[in-house]
């Protein structure tokens, strides 16, 4: 990799900047990749495309956190049409009417200060 | 590769530090070293005779020079592989590997943890995994709870069949001198409890104490001539994932997999355990494993621990010293796992003993469900 070349990681966050929820993809595997990295874990390839996701998926597992203070919030692990999981959380409605199976779309959150941008879900209208 | 072989190695003297809450100052080195003397004691030997030592805590970047030092001793052989709770299991596979070439011929493995003294915070440097830590989860109760929501949905397991399994671990516990939980604990107990992460109450999870503690692994040979020796009979490990959202299978973990080879290296089945010590660091733990070593099918495990089965007055032995729920869980259990079925092979275990006992199996767990490692284990008479 040509030294600059952005990480993984920032390159994953500056597509989250513009809205967008990245993914790669290994040609070789025949598979999506997710989180970003260098090598393909199906191949050991280095080849990996960058791609941009629909943001469409589906409630794969789900959990509501109890913090010490503060009111319970979900937390949720969600596939994405394109073959690929990751952790997000489902927002705008009650977390315990999280469903797995549930149809949900990407939104990007914006915490503010310096936090970076993270991707949440919402229920999907054709859910 | 040959791999290792049936019985080339025993556990011949096994001992806690000090468990719970212990004194202030105590360090997580001077537990290690507690038990340390504390298991010489239990099978004669001396700590000139240790050329090899293994351990693992978050509390000591490089612990295994910090055991050596206080120990004043110089083996030849270290380990500190560190894969969460299931590390001692992993260490009781390298120890016999290494001296089944002659690398070392009594390895020592110790463990210790001040995480209730000092606080988890303190004990456990927060890494921060970018994919995951925005989102909050309380982990590692979150991870467990992601994977039991799966198994609830997939196979209709309920919270009553979770509880079971924490109501089953107190009984032990009451059995148990050591266990830190002391009071009788019900279904009802358990989900009216705090709610921690959901479907976990804080009765869902284990413990937070100190504790610590050691195990002495030498040659079978060796072994012979010392009090009454837990042969290692098989040994497998799986390691299928780090994070949470990487494991490939929610409902099925690497205990498949590390079961399987530690069975067959034993030529044994799950027919022949008679005491499961199983790491149950939340209460679907429990399930997964008697699923995944083989006791009930995937997904009967929620109906097959109703009921009592695996408590006291049970069918099947499990987790028979209150297991990381009731007894003790200083963050990573695994060593207390090994101690419990060596004690139960040598009949050592009082209120708590199962009869003919001959076959004990210890399954560590590690991470989020990450690295998991079988050992069985068995007396003389599986020789």
């Amino acid at each position: 990799m040509p030294a600059g070349e952005p990480s993984p990681l920032n390159r994953y966050l500056a597509h989250l900047e513009k809205g967008e929820l990245a993914y790669q993809y290994s040609p070789e595997a025949g598979k999506a990749v997710f989180y970003p990295r260098l090598l393909c874990p199906f191949t050991g390839s280095a080849n990996l495309e960058w791609r941009i996701s629909k943001g469409t998926g589906t409630v794969h597992a789900t959990t509501v956190v109890h913090p010490a203070q503060g009111t319970p919030f979900n937390v949720a692990l969600i596939d994405c049409d394109e073959g690929f999981r990751l952790m997000s959380r489902v927002e705008g409605i009650d977390p315990m009417e999280v469903k797995i199976g549930q149809r949900v779309r990407f939104r990007v959150h914006r915490p503010g200060g310096d936090d970076p941008p993270c991707p949440v879900f919402v229920p999907a209208e054709d859910g | 590769m040959g791999g290792l072989k049936r019985a080339s190695a025993a556990i011949v003297g096994v001992a806690e530090s000090d468990l719970g809450h212990v004194a202030d100052g105590l360090s997580v080195i001077d537990l290690m070293a507690q038990g340390v003397q504390r298991a010489l004691e239990d099978c004669g030997l001396r700590l000139r005779d240790i050329d090899g030592v293994f351990c693992a805590t978050t509390q000591s970047r490089l612990s295994v020079l910090a055991l050596c030092e206080y120990l004043g001793i110089d083996p030849p052989f270290l380990g500190s592989t560190i894969v969460g709770g299931s590390s001692f299991e992993y260490h009781v596979a390298h120890a016999m590997g290494a001296i089944e070439q002659g690398l070392c011929t009594v390895a020592v493995i110790a463990y210790g943890s001040t995480q209730r003294s000092v606080g988890r915070k303190q004990a456990s440097v927060r890494e921060i995994n970018p994919y995951e830590s925005p989102f909050k989860p309380f982990m590692p109760s979150s991870a467990y709870a992601l994977a039991a929501s799966r198994h609830m949905h997939e196979f209709g397991t309920t919270r009553a069949q979770l509880a079971a399994v924490a109501v089953a671990a107190r009984e032990w516990a009451l059995l148990n001198p050591a266990a830190w939980e002391k009071t009788p604990l019900t279904l009802d107990d358990v989900l009216a409890s705090r709610m921690v992460s959901y479907p976990f109450t804080v009765r869902d999870c284990c413990l937070v104490t100190d504790g610590g503690g050691a195990v002495i692994v030498t040659s079978a040979e060796r072994a012979r001539s010392l009090k009454k020796p837990a042969y290692v009979l098989g040994c497998g490990q799986s390691t299928t994932h780090s994070s949470i959202s990487s494991m490939p299978d929610l409902t099925v973990t690497g205990a498949l997999a590390a079961g399987k080879a530690a069975y067959r290296m034993a030529k044994l089945g799950p027919g022949d355990v008679d005491a499961f010590e199983l790491y149950d660091a939340f209460t679907i733990n429990t399930i997964l494993f008697l699923e995944d070593l083989g006791l009930c099918k995937k997904g009967e495990g929620g109906a097959f621990v109703a009921g009592g089965r695996i408590g006291p007055k049970g069918t099947l032995a499990v987790n028979t010293n209150g297991g990381g729920l009731s007894y003790c869980h200083p963050g990573m259990y695994g060593l207390f796992l090994l101690i419990e079925a060596v004690r139960q092979l040598r009949g050592e275990c009082g209120l708590r003993q199962v009869k003919d006992c001959d076959v004990a199996l210890a399954h560590g767990n590690g991470g989020v469900l990450s690295s998991q490692a079988t050992v069985i284990l068995g007396s003389a008479a599986t020789l």
